[in-house]
């Protein structure tokens, strides 16, 4: 092997280019950094929030009829029970998909550019998923304000923290789809497969659509293991303003648990990254 | 294991190995790789697909752990101190960098904070990147909207944003027009004359690296098989090929007996150091022998000769088989 290393001819005046180090960065700034890049696109474009609100309003202004009818209740009582859980749905929809972004970056390059990057591997899957929270929140206002002329008593301490905690559990799902995503790789089709299975499951064993009350028992078995339940149960206090039911509790459990869960999977994904 | 850190290096590497290891079966995609890169060299790491360029790279940018062997880059041990090296290289993958719904300037100033840049001096540097790689009238479009060409200036600008003092390039022409290439090209070495970078590129293009590099890596089944300036490879390993034409296939196999060289039906090619020199006389020695030339060309090497005359495969015709 030849290891002649014949240099070319460098321009003296260049010879020792001024040794260039970015500054160190940490954690938090890192996170804020990420976040920044993310939310980006949204603020260029904010009607994308409002496109994405297609899917909750098809269901509040098709499904929403039909409940009221099959109810034989008033209106107003039945969107006080249908419209939290159409809040969840647009945590579970919007959180649960985001992944396809990553995947999508994965794919054409720009994940690779952040990876090499002097950036925390934490900070990258922190502040991708901390984004996610943006459009959720705004999503989520906006279905209870389109209900209110149909009825919806707004209470707006119950909405805010009940948007708080959907904002938990969004962060966590958010951060579980991107582990999905960086588990996949270049496998859009796992990706797709695994989101399509779990998700109606998750959303129909929630109660989120129809009351699991008059199901089979095996139903309600799956709805107690189910995250979800509690979350919406939780909503529907939340959003009629009742602060001291125990339901809350279940809802808080179950919004710390999958965000804990998605952002230690998640990190540990983006770590092994490459 | 240890290299001693020279200072007067911008990449070192001892012994850089990669394997793989997929469904049973081990590949070797790297082997016992020696790398020494001054400041201000223009490398060009040519080869076929798969000869280990790109592995060689996402190694030395620290996105892959090597299976042994140790490398020092910008100063930074890539093993002990990953992110030293990351914040001191700039690094130009094989895809798009800019976020397809992101817009150009957008990703520049997330880049610039990425580095952990302040904010006016990503800014101003940002509007430095895009007046020098003319993205001014893209500047404020999302990157999904731009061409191939002005992705490609787009990615460069992200590498640079840092002002590194060491760029990677890995595959930076690929899938481009002829224009958009050679305006790439030209910033290339535009970059390389004002501030000095020093730039380590792969290509599989053999004009590609002819073009740019002074110094030219060949890179085959995960080894280095040749390092030097193009000119010096051409002459040492290929030379001039002159090319003889007669009036019969007896005269040509004559003329081949005589010179050496391959006879293909009346014409003979003749592989020599020096072409200008060795035609006239040529010419005039099998005239005087009674064989009559009736057309002549005389052609200076290319790196394929060198890859041929190296492997006995012409890297044009992986190329087309691997576009194919």
């Amino acid at each position: 092997m030849n290891t002649v290393t014949t240099s070319a001819p460098v321009p003296t005046e260049f010879a020792a280019p001024a040794a260039s180090v970015a500054r160190p960065t940490g954690f938090v700034h890192d996170t804020v950094a990420v976040f920044a890049r993310e939310s980006r696109p949204l603020v260029r474009d904010p009607f994308s929030v409002v496109f994405s609100l297609v899917q909750p309003l098809v269901f509040l202004g098709l499904f929403g009829p039909l409940l009221i009818g099959a109810s034989g209740g008033d209106a107003a009582g039945t969107l006080q029970w249908f419209v939290p859980g159409i809040l969840v749905m647009v945590a579970l929809f919007g959180t649960a998909s985001t992944g396809a972004n990553l995947l999508f970056e994965m794919q054409t390059g720009s994940h690779e550019r952040t990876l090499v990057a002097p950036l925390s591997r934490a900070a990258l899957l922190v502040g991708r998923a901390l984004k996610d929270v943006v459009p959720l929140v705004i999503q989520g206002t906006l279905v209870v304000l389109v209900s209110v002329p149909f009825g919806f008593r707004l209470d707006v301490p119950g909405l805010a923290v009940g948007l708080l905690v959907l904002a938990v559990f969004g962060v966590g799902l958010g951060a579980l789809s991107y582990t999905l995503a960086l588990a996949c790789r270049n496998r859009d089709w796992m990706f797709w497969m695994v989101h399509q299975t779990l998700l109606f499951p998750l959303m129909i064993l929630s109660g989120m659509l129809l009351p699991l009350d008059e199901g089979p028992a095996w139903m309600q078995v799956a709805a107690a293991v189910n995250p979800l339940s509690y979350l919406v149960d939780a909503e529907r206090v939340l959003l009629a303003g009742g602060f001291g039911d125990p339901s809350i509790v279940g809802g808080v459990i179950a919004a710390a648990i999958t965000c804990a869960l998605g952002l230690v999977l998640g990190v540990r994904a983006m770590r092994r990254a490459r | 294991m240890d290299i001693e850190t020279d200072t007067n290096r911008m990449i070192t590497a001892r012994r850089l190995t990669k394997t793989f290891r997929a469904k049973g079966r081990t590949v070797d995609a790297v082997t016992d790789l020696d790398l020494s890169v001054a400041p201000g060299e223009l490398v060009a790491f040519l080869g076929p697909n798969g000869a280990g360029k790109s592995t060689t790279l996402r190694m030395l940018t620290t996105l892959l752990p090597p299976t042994s062997g140790d490398a020092v880059v910008a100063g930074c041990d890539i093993r002990r101190d990953p992110a030293g090296v990351r914040s001191r290289i700039g690094y130009v993958g094989q895809g798009t960098s800019g976020g397809h719904t992101q817009r150009v300037r957008d990703e520049l100033h997330a880049q610039g904070a990425f580095s952990g840049m302040g904010r006016r001096e990503t800014r101003a540097r940002a509007d430095e990147l895009i007046d020098s790689l003319e993205l001014g009238q893209v500047a404020n479009r999302q990157v999904q909207s731009l061409s191939g060409g002005q992705k490609r200036r787009v990615d460069i600008a992200l590498g640079l944003i840092h002002r590194p003092s060491l760029l990677f390039l890995d595959e930076p022409s690929t899938g481009l027009d002829p224009h958009s290439r050679a305006n790439l090209w030209e910033h290339i070495v535009d970059l390389r004359r004002t501030t000095g970078t020093t730039i380590f590129l792969t290509t599989h293009y053999l004009d590609e690296a002819d073009q740019l590099a002074e110094r030219v890596m060949v890179m085959d089944h995960g080894r280095v098989i040749a390092d030097d300036t193009a000119a010096a490879l051409k002459q040492r390993l290929a030379g001039d090929r002159v090319t003889l034409e007669f009036g019969s296939a007896t005269d040509a196999a004559a003329a081949a007996a005589r010179l050496g060289g391959d006879h293909d039906g009346s014409s003979i090619s003749v592989a020599t150091p020096d072409g200008d020199v060795a035609l006239p006389r040529w010419i005039r020695d099998l005239d005087a022998a009674g064989l009559e030339v009736v057309a002549a060309t005389h052609r200076a090497p290319t790196l394929d000769d060198v890859f041929l005359a190296l492997t006995g495969r012409s890297l044009r015709e992986e190329g087309a088989a691997a576009a194919a």
